[in-house]
């Protein structure tokens, strides 16, 4: 066993693991953010897609020890305090962006990576960066509507910002 | 009650609506988008152990040894299962109940399980499986349905005899003397391949058995019912100790319809152990799981006039079931009965063969049984308008059977909007314009078809209500609506909640659903069949009319009014000629439950009496069905055989859509999933029994690079006896993009694919052959 001092969602934790415990049974058990999916842990559905140091990964193929000393976000961490949902969230919600909701915490989580790096994203650029999320309800459409959807609302709510 | 049995011939609402009809969240969207949601995997209780399954590495053969001492002797296992330990026959169809938890003599397919660990961890379990000895002989393995049912013998169940699991041949009307006075015959094979769900959830079942007696089952089943009665059938339980629940659940499409191993086998091992048993499948097991689509190979011959007019249709299928019947008796059928509509035609015969083969079984995928005749005749009528220089979409709409016709094998249809489907392809897509016209390599092409909106035959006979919810009216203001169907992602719990508001005049927010636990919810029959918005809409407006007229007649005594004054909406009943005087749902409810004490509603449905006066006549006969056309557009690169789908139209008549959002959703949903099995998908197993590649690498579910542009379209035909008028969504939608795309295939380059998948390599042959001046 392994002591790792691990930052997710912001917040220090100290679990102690097996060397090679993958980060996502780290995060589902131990840490208690069962968002973060398992939909085949091999790296090809991208259910568990979370973010280190701001790039999507596939948490199913990461080592837990890995990860010391960057930040990990998941899909509760993108909550806000007093629960209020990012706009990635929200826009899933509204866009019917979610149907039985498996592959919704991975994909939130790459679209949200992609707005942090392209705020004003063509429909291409989000299909681009989604590739890595397989979706089995939707087609995708109402996925990529969506995300361009969560695109605009975080331009508008930064352009709100500037001008306030 | 159907709609028109409770309201008489007027429907009981009017055109204007406060709830249905518009976009809005789903109840669980939140939950869903946050992580908050519980699906089976994420229970973890206390003590819990950790179970994992051995599987057959033979294809066939008899067991004759199975040695656990030494698993059962490594430190951390708590209990090893064999076939001995669950020997009850079970399967969700009561004739054909072939399968065991585990094998009992024999193994019928790589995969077929074999034993299960239960352990402290899933590592333990796994090093357990490692030393668990089985001795096999093997026996011949059948992997091709033709060899199955011609060399017959060794049978895959002793009681099938030439392995045929299930065979039915029906005729209506002279076919031979149609054929025979036909003036053009069009006759060919056409082959479906064998393809697989792959919801992103693999399937989970977590087991507790409490010191009374009581066995708790979590599982992510789309049919908590009848996995229920299974469950207790096979653990030898009362029916009242068993209780099953299905957590939020990531998909199904129905993979998750039968009741499976797993289920079995952490139930017994918790009551084994006095632990809670969780077992996971790994995305590898769940294509041994499988009940996919069925592979099938289909001969027919298709009779018409000289203007078009389709006189007869005769059809012979083998369908390959592979290793257990799962829904199969139903699937024989499906694949002749639901091909009468949207077309008329006075003579149709089907001779439709399943046959067991040491392969995963096969079963119920969106769509079930229909989905590859659909390909083979929907090929057929553009080979008609193309042998008579007619249009395609032309000669179908010369074929459109009407509204309220009876089908010629004696199908009741009600609604249909499928001319409109037609002429809203032909409008959107451009087709005057374009089809037959676009530039070498590119084209388009149509397809039609029909689906049903749930089944009036219940897998097990009875008397019962197929659909029932319970309301409970709380003081606060709160309505608790008790549903026994499976909310799978489709949006079945939105449903609920948005009639019970629309209905009580209540704001959304207002309203909770309880859904798919057996202890607390009235029995519904699952998420199947396409059954959920017609018979649970119509159960929730069965009991909310109950509730209302209570409501209606508290507020009216309150007032001194006529209750025809007393309107509710918007979260307020409201007095219609004095606009100053008003109550809220919480006033509301208080005075009722003042009136008339404790609140409570319940409300069922059943279908009426439906289908043919023939053996198998009720299989295939819906209180609905839903009408769906589809334009592709596809260009054929001819120099790798590669096809690429650029676009679909879907225009689909699932009557009123109750939530538009959802409804455009299971539009684009079952066309993708249509498209994908056109040019990519395949689950394949290898002429040694092995799964080509059961990973969602090797079986490529589409991308978002890989989906065509879909635009999909609503048509509205409003069903009389529907929920509002509401039909289907979720399953017809899927039917026509594999022939459209076909058909469009043909537009491009003028050669006739009758093979599934379109690869490159079939392309190119087919190119080849063109160019060597054969057919195509």
């Amino acid at each position: 066993m392994i002591d790792l001092e691990l930052t997710v969602n912001g917040e220090l934790a100290r679990v102690r693991v097996e060397p090679g415990a993958r980060l996502l049974d780290v995060l589902r058990g131990p840490l208690g953010l069962p968002g973060t999916k398992e939909g085949c842990g091999n790296g090809e559905c991208g259910a568990c897609t979370v973010l280190v140091a701001g790039r999507p990964v596939c948490a199913c193929l990461t080592p837990a020890a890995e990860v010391e000393g960057l930040e990990v976000l998941t899909v509760e961490g993108l909550v806000g305090p007093g629960g209020d949902l990012s706009a990635v969230q929200r826009a899933f919600v509204e866009g019917g962006g979610v149907q039985c909701g498996f592959c919704t915490p991975g994909m939130v989580m790459s679209v949200h990576a992609l707005l942090e790096r392209n705020p004003d994203p063509t429909p291409e650029d989000v299909r681009e960066a989604l590739t890595g999320n397989l979706c089995r309800c939707t087609g995708y459409a109402q996925i990529v509507e969506s995300a361009l959807l969560a695109a605009r609302k975080r331009r508008e709510a930064r352009e709100g910002g500037d001008r306030a | 009650m159907a709609a028109r049995d409770q309201h008489g011939t007027n429907p009981p609402w009017g055109d204007t609506f406060r709830v249905i009809g518009r976009p809005g969240r789903k109840v669980d969207g939140l939950a869903k988008a946050t992580g908050a949601a519980l699906y089976t995997d994420d229970l973890q209780l206390p003590g819990m152990l950790h179970a994992r399954t051995l599987r057959s590495t033979v294809p066939h053969a008899r067991i004759v040894r199975v040695d656990t001492s030494r698993a059962r002797a490594l430190p951390g296992v708590h209990a090893v299962l064999t076939g001995a330990d669950l020997p009850e026959r079970y399967g969700v169809i009561p004739w054909t109940q072939d399968e065991t938890a585990l094998a009992v003599d024999k193994v019928r397919f790589i995969g077929d399980e074999v034993a299960a660990v239960a352990a402290v961890d899933e590592d333990t379990a796994l090093q357990a499986l490692d030393l668990i000895e089985v001795e096999y002989e093997p026996l011949h393995a059948f992997l091709d349905p033709e060899e199955a049912r011609t060399r017959a013998e060794p049978r895959i169940h002793e009681d099938k005899r030439d392995n045929v699991s299930k065979h039915v041949r029906l005729e209506f009307g002279p076919v031979d003397a149609e054929l025979a006075g036909a003036e053009l015959i069009v006759e060919g094979d056409y082959s479906f391949q064998s393809t697989t769900h792959a919801a992103i959830e693999p399937h989970c079942a977590v087991a507790a058995h409490d010191p009374s007696g009581t066995l708790t089952l979590w599982s992510s089943t789309q049919i908590t019912h009848y996995v229920h009665r299974t469950v207790a059938r096979v653990l030898g339980l009362p029916e009242s100790r068993v209780r099953v629940i299905q957590p939020c659940l990531g998909g199904a499409f129905g993979g998750k319809s039968d009741p499976f191993s797993l289920e079995l086998c952490v139930a017994k091992l918790a009551m084994m152990t006095g632990r809670p048993v969780k077992m996971l499948w790994t995305r590898e097991e769940v294509f041994y799981a499988h009940r996919g689509r069925h592979a099938m190979q289909m001969h027919y011959r298709t009779g018409a006039t000289k203007d078009g007019r389709i006189r007869a249709v005769d059809a012979k299928l083998l369908i390959d079931g592979g290793a257990y019947s799962s829904f199969g008796l139903v699937t024989t059928y499906y694949a002749g009965q639901l091909l009468t509509g949207p077309y008329a035609f006075p003579s149709y015969r089907f001779d439709s063969t399943r046959v067991f083969t040491n392969k995963p079984p096969c079963g119920p995928k969106r769509g079930h049984g229909s989905v590859q005749p659909r390909f083979a005749f929907e090929t057929q009528l553009d080979e008609v308008a193309h042998a008579l220089g007619l249009d395609p979409i032309e000669v179908r709409r010369r074929n459109f059977q009407g509204a309220f016709v009876e089908t010629v094998n004696g199908q009741r249809v009600t609604s249909s909007g499928f001319l409109q489907c037609l002429e809203a392809v032909e409008r959107a897509s451009g087709w005057a314009e374009r089809h037959g016209k676009l530039p070498r390599g590119r084209g388009l092409g149509v397809a039609g078809s029909m689906y049903i909106s749930g089944t009036n035959y219940p897998v097990y006979p009875n008397e019962l209500p197929q659909a029932g919810i319970q309301l409970k009216v709380d003081r606060s203001g709160l309505v608790l609506a008790f549903t026994g169907s499976n909310d799978i992602g489709q949006g079945s719990s939105t449903l609920v909640r948005n009639i019970v508001a629309e209905e009580l005049g209540m704001d959304p927010a207002d309203v909770r659903v309880v859904a798919a636990d057996t202890d607390l919810c009235p029995v519904d029959l699952g998420a199947y069949s396409s059954r959920v918005t017609f018979m649970v809409g119509n159960a929730t407006i069965d009991a909310c009319r109950k509730l209302r007229r209570q409501l209606v007649e508290a507020v009216a005594a309150k007032w001194e009014v006529d209750a025809a004054r007393v309107a509710l909406g918007a979260g307020h009943a409201h007095d219609a000629e004095d606009p100053s005087r008003s109550l809220t749902t919480r006033e509301v409810f208080q005075l009722a439950e003042a009136r008339f004490e404790t609140l409570g509603a319940t409300g069922s449905y059943d279908t009426p009496e439906l289908g043919g006066k023939y053996r198998g006549g009720t299989i295939g006969a819906s209180p609905a069905y839903s009408f769906t056309a589809h334009v592709a557009e596809v260009e054929v690169d001819e120099e790798t055989g590669r096809v690429t789908c650029t676009q679909l139209w879907v225009a689909h008549d699932c009557g009123r859509a109750l939530n538009p959002t959802l409804v455009a959703g299971q539009i684009e949903g079952s066309a993708y999933m249509g498209a994908a099995e056109a040019t990519l998908e395949h689950h394949q197993i290898d002429g040694r029994g092995l799964h080509t590649g059961p990973s969602l690498l090797d079986y490529p579910i589409p991308t978002s690079l890989d989906v065509p542009e879909l635009h999909a379209i609503v048509v509205e035909s409003l069903d009389p006896e529907g929920p509002y008028g509401a039909k289907e969504a979720g399953e017809g939608p899927l039917h026509p993009a594999i022939p459209a795309i076909g058909n469009a295939i043909f537009d491009a380059v003028g050669v006739r694919l009758r093979d599934l998948p379109f690869t490159p390599a079939r392309v190119l042959a087919a190119l080849r052959a063109q160019a060597a001046g054969g057919r195509g």
